[in-house]
């Protein structure tokens, strides 16, 4: 992307929006796939939060809750609640599994808008395995639940004979789209926000654009803070509906 | 963003020798089996910790309160029937007060009438006695008077007939004036 590397040289101007992004080893040079890097830091701290959130606040029990055991309480009444109403009553034993995606995901987002953090939700490395995650998943427990009775997701039997061999086929195409726009919304939403916020920053060297370059970072990390919730929103709103398809595959 | 230069393989393929990002380092492939580790790491634990921990901790939370709450209005339905019942309670006994007050005032004026009407009846014989002996009285009196007018006047009739020079019979005076008096 726009790294102007090159043309920087002996000027202030230098972008490089997209270096927030490196995985850098906290140990050593190299990167194994076991190396202590900033991704393993920062799923330290998403866990590390997710217990605070979750595990200590909710530590008194307490009938009248606190702050944070409301917030505890209240995320998992979203949740929940979203489940139950997408998926039904036979979608809730998979609450756990849903719920841990959320949590992981806001929390990954919320932590990578501190400043200097990494956001490990950024990469399509992270969300393509979340999004191939839940279509395994999907695919795997709509064949388990309903045998080949599953395949009728793409018979869509309320449309004319003649269309549903064209239906068939794009509703194929569909299924087997899902988990690149899964993965890709959620990780472009993110890094494209991270990245105009970094551009916004290398503007700020300059004295005269400098304000107005602070007001966009302030502007652009409001929007950010939004971005971060809804898009972890939708990630799993999208995972209890393609539940709800494998667990009721009528249209 | 290092500033001095670092070791071409340190650097790998995706970031250059100055520590910046070669094209997108969300496509950098050498990195890929160490982010999809860890996340499959932190996802396990992550799923470890609310299934086992957290979200039945939770719930538990949430059906202790839910109880609760049901408890409570349970009990406060029930201290209402029993308000209603105490108030029932109350008005019944106070009916009860009213209807005895009537009565016992109902009694005592029956009682009073009672005692009037004999003290009535008593006072209306000693009056109906009192006249009767007033009348006898009174008839003696009247008695008494017509015989003193026929001895006045037989004494009268008697004392005429002698000082008109006449020789006064007892017998034949008496019966003049007993006819002269009947008529």
């Amino acid at each position: 992307m726009a790294t102007a590397t090159d043309a920087a040289e002996g000027s202030s101007l230098v972008f490089h929006p997209m270096d927030q992004f490196i995985v850098k080893p906290l140990f050593g040079d190299t990167i194994a796939w076991y190396s202590i890097t900033n991704v393993t830091l920062w799923m330290f701290f998403a866990i590390l939060a997710i217990i605070g959130l979750l595990v200590l606040s909710t530590s008194r029990r307490a009938v009248v809750p606190g702050r944070m055991q409301s917030v505890a309480e209240l995320s998992y009444g979203f949740i929940y609640k979203m489940l139950e109403d997408i998926c039904g009553k036979d979608g809730v034993k998979y609450f756990p599994y849903v719920m841990t995606l959320f949590m992981f995901i806001v929390v990954a987002n919320f932590l990578g808008l501190i400043p200097t953090a990494f956001t490990t939700t950024s990469h399509f490395a992270v969300t393509v395995v979340l999004a191939l995650a839940v279509f395994l998943t999907v695919t795997i427990l709509g064949f388990v639940k309903n045998g080949t009775a599953f395949l009728g997701l793409f018979w869509v039997s309320s449309a004319p004979l003649a269309l549903r061999p064209i239906l068939a086929v794009i509703e194929l195409i569909s299924y087997f789209v899902r988990p690149v726009s899964h993965s890709i919304r959620l990780a472009g939403n993110v890094m494209a926000g991270h990245a105009v916020i970094k551009v916004f920053a290398g503007f700020a060297a300059v004295a005269v654009i400098s304000p107005v370059s602070v007001l966009a970072i302030t502007a652009m990390y409001g929007l950010e803070v939004l971005v971060s919730f809804i898009q972890a929103y939708v990630f799993t709103i999208l995972t209890c509906v393609y539940l709800k398809d494998a667990l009721h595959p009528h249209h | 963003m290092a500033t001095e230069p670092i070791a071409a393989e340190a650097a790998g393929t995706c970031v250059d020798s100055y520590g910046s990002a070669i094209g997108m380092p969300q496509l950098c492939f050498d990195w890929f089996p160490n982010q999809i580790f860890w996340l499959v790491v932190t996802l396990v634990v992550i799923f470890l910790v609310l299934s086992r921990v957290a979200l039945p901790r939770i719930a538990a939370i949430l059906a202790e309160r839910t109880g609760t709450i049901t408890n409570d209005l349970a009990a406060a339905e029930d201290l209402k029937a029993k308000a209603v019942e105490a108030e029932e309670a109350y008005k019944k006994a106070l009916a009860d007060a009213r209807s005895e007050a009537q009565r016992i005032a109902a009694e005592a004026r029956a009682e009073i009438q009672a005692d009037l009407d004999k003290a009535i009846a008593k006072a209306d014989a000693e009056i109906a006695a009192q006249t009767a002996e007033s009348e006898k009285a009174i008839a003696e009196i009247r008695a008494g008077a017509v015989e003193s007018v026929k001895e006045v006047a037989r004494d009268t009739a008697a004392a005429l007939v002698t000082a008109l020079g006449g020789e006064a019979d007892q017998s034949t005076v008496d019966q003049a004036v007993d006819a002269r008096m009947k008529g």
